[in-house]
């Protein structure tokens, strides 16, 4: 149990080290965000996002699975378990897509325009 | 391809019983019959391949997804052995194999080679269609250049052996978002050509990888326009539907339409709406080899009767 809290803080910190590497490098922009992929279903199946903001999608699956644009504006290889795949959108918009080996499996990702970036200009 | 007729064979055959009954053998040793959707016992296993066949016996295969390594089952591998092992030891020699897909897992090269090897040691004529995990990689040309030569469109084709008419139909690609498994409209004309001018007595078998019939929609286990096919099928005396993708026993008949599908030889599947989704199913040890298997499909001439033999690797 405690082996577990420090290693979960050593990550954090870790993380945290990384992101402030990283950070000045970074123009400002919203957190990105995440989909898990699990159960065969896209969790959260709905995600509202300001422009800019990177989505990264994880298979949690022991079932490969893909992300595709219904619009075919950005496709994934197929994803493994474990496996990664992200896209920035930078354009606001609708963007529905789904899994191309089972295509009952959809999601949605709401683009709106950065009202933060759009202030500073 | 010699033991195959050709492909345009017209002939109008003998008048024949337009019932279909099919056993399936629930893998307790019990061999069962279906006719219009009353299961009945014929008896043990035994008995029935003691009558040795004089028609057709062919073996169908399924879901071998040769690189899944997952706790469901570590040895893909293994298994795929014992289920060939098993088609080997089989009292009657079947004329040729077919495989109902997802033969890997990732549609990797070194999966292909690995199949390719295994399934290569029953001596036998294999005929494939593909499965969803089959056009995986980015150019989609590792099942084509291997499985699909001389086939139409994504690998449809067609081929007769011992006056059955056997059509081998893709319905996993191109697949629409919110949608099942699609056939699409090039596949559908090519089939009714296909069909047009053959004798309705001819017996019919179709064979894809995810079911032509709604099995489980909720889980996309079923094709969006395969009653379009069906419809082209409906004057056939015999109609045999053989799938895979669901990776369990599951039977239908409908009129001269039997539907069925065969065990995967890699690992089990939920059945419908018993789990909170289709993915692999983890069970104990001992039990897996009870799930996984092979089934024996024994068409009689002039009986017009198929007979579905599901064997388990392990009973």
């Amino acid at each position: 149990m405690t082996r577990a809290i420090t290693r979960g803080a050593l990550a954090a910190t870790f993380a945290a080290a990384i992101l402030a590497a990283a950070a000045p490098s970074l123009p400002a922009r919203a957190a990105d965000a995440e989909v898990k992929i699990d159960n065969f279903t896209f969790a959260p199946e709905r995600v509202t996002v300001k422009a800019g903001t990177t989505v990264t999608w994880v298979n949690e699956d022991d079932i490969p699975h893909t992300v595709v644009s219904s619009a075919k504006l950005f496709k994934s290889h197929a994803l493994d378990t474990d496996d990664k795949y992200a896209f920035m959108f930078t354009a606001p918009g609708v963007y529905q897509y789904f899994c191309s080996l089972h295509p009952h499996m959809t999601g949605t990702i709401v683009v709106e325009a950065d009202a933060a970036s759009n202030a500073s200009r | 391809m010699s033991e195959f007729d050709d492909n345009d064979d017209r002939s109008t055959g003998v008048n024949r019983r337009k019932v279909l009954e099919c056993m399936t053998w629930a893998g307790t040793g019990v061999l069962w019959t279906i006719a219009g959707g009353v299961p009945r016992s014929m008896g043990l296993i035994g008995e029935a391949l003691a009558a040795e066949p004089s028609g057709l016996t062919f073996l169908q295969i399924s879901d071998s997804h040769m690189g899944f390594d997952k706790p469901a089952n570590p040895n893909v591998k293994g298994t795929l052995e014992e289920a060939i092992g098993k088609i080997r030891s089989q009292p009657v020699k079947p004329a040729f194999m077919i495989h109902t897909g997802d033969i890997t897992h990732l549609s990797k090269p070194s999966e292909f080679d690995d199949a390719e090897r295994i399934i290569s040691q029953a001596g036998l004529d294999v005929r494939y269609v593909p499965g969803e995990h089959d056009i995986l990689d980015p150019d989609v040309t590792l099942y084509r250049e291997r499985y699909g030569r001389g086939s139409k469109g994504s690998g449809w084709y067609s081929f007769d052996a011992n006056g059955v008419h056997f059509i081998g139909l893709v319905n996993v690609a191109n697949l629409k978002a919110g949608g099942q498994g699609s056939l699409g409209e090039e596949q559908i004309a090519w089939v009714a050509d296909d069909l047009k001018g053959r004798s309705t007595s001819t017996p019919i078998v179709v064979f894809a990888h995810i079911p032509l019939w709604a099995v489980y929609p909720t889980w996309g286990w079923g094709t969006e326009d395969s009653g379009r096919v069906l419809e082209l099928l409906k004057g056939f005396g015999s109609v045999t539907v053989l799938n895979g993708h669901i990776h369990q026993v599951m039977q239908k008949v409908e009129g001269n339409v039997t539907f069925h599908t065969a065990r995967s030889t890699a690992f089990p599947q939920p059945a419908p709406g018993t789990a909170p989704s289709p993915g692999p199913m983890k069970v104990e040890d001992e039990k897996l080899r009870t799930l996984l298997g092979i089934a024996d499909v024994i068409f009689k001439p002039g009986q017009q009767r198929l007979a579905i033999i599901d064997q388990p690797l392990k009973s």
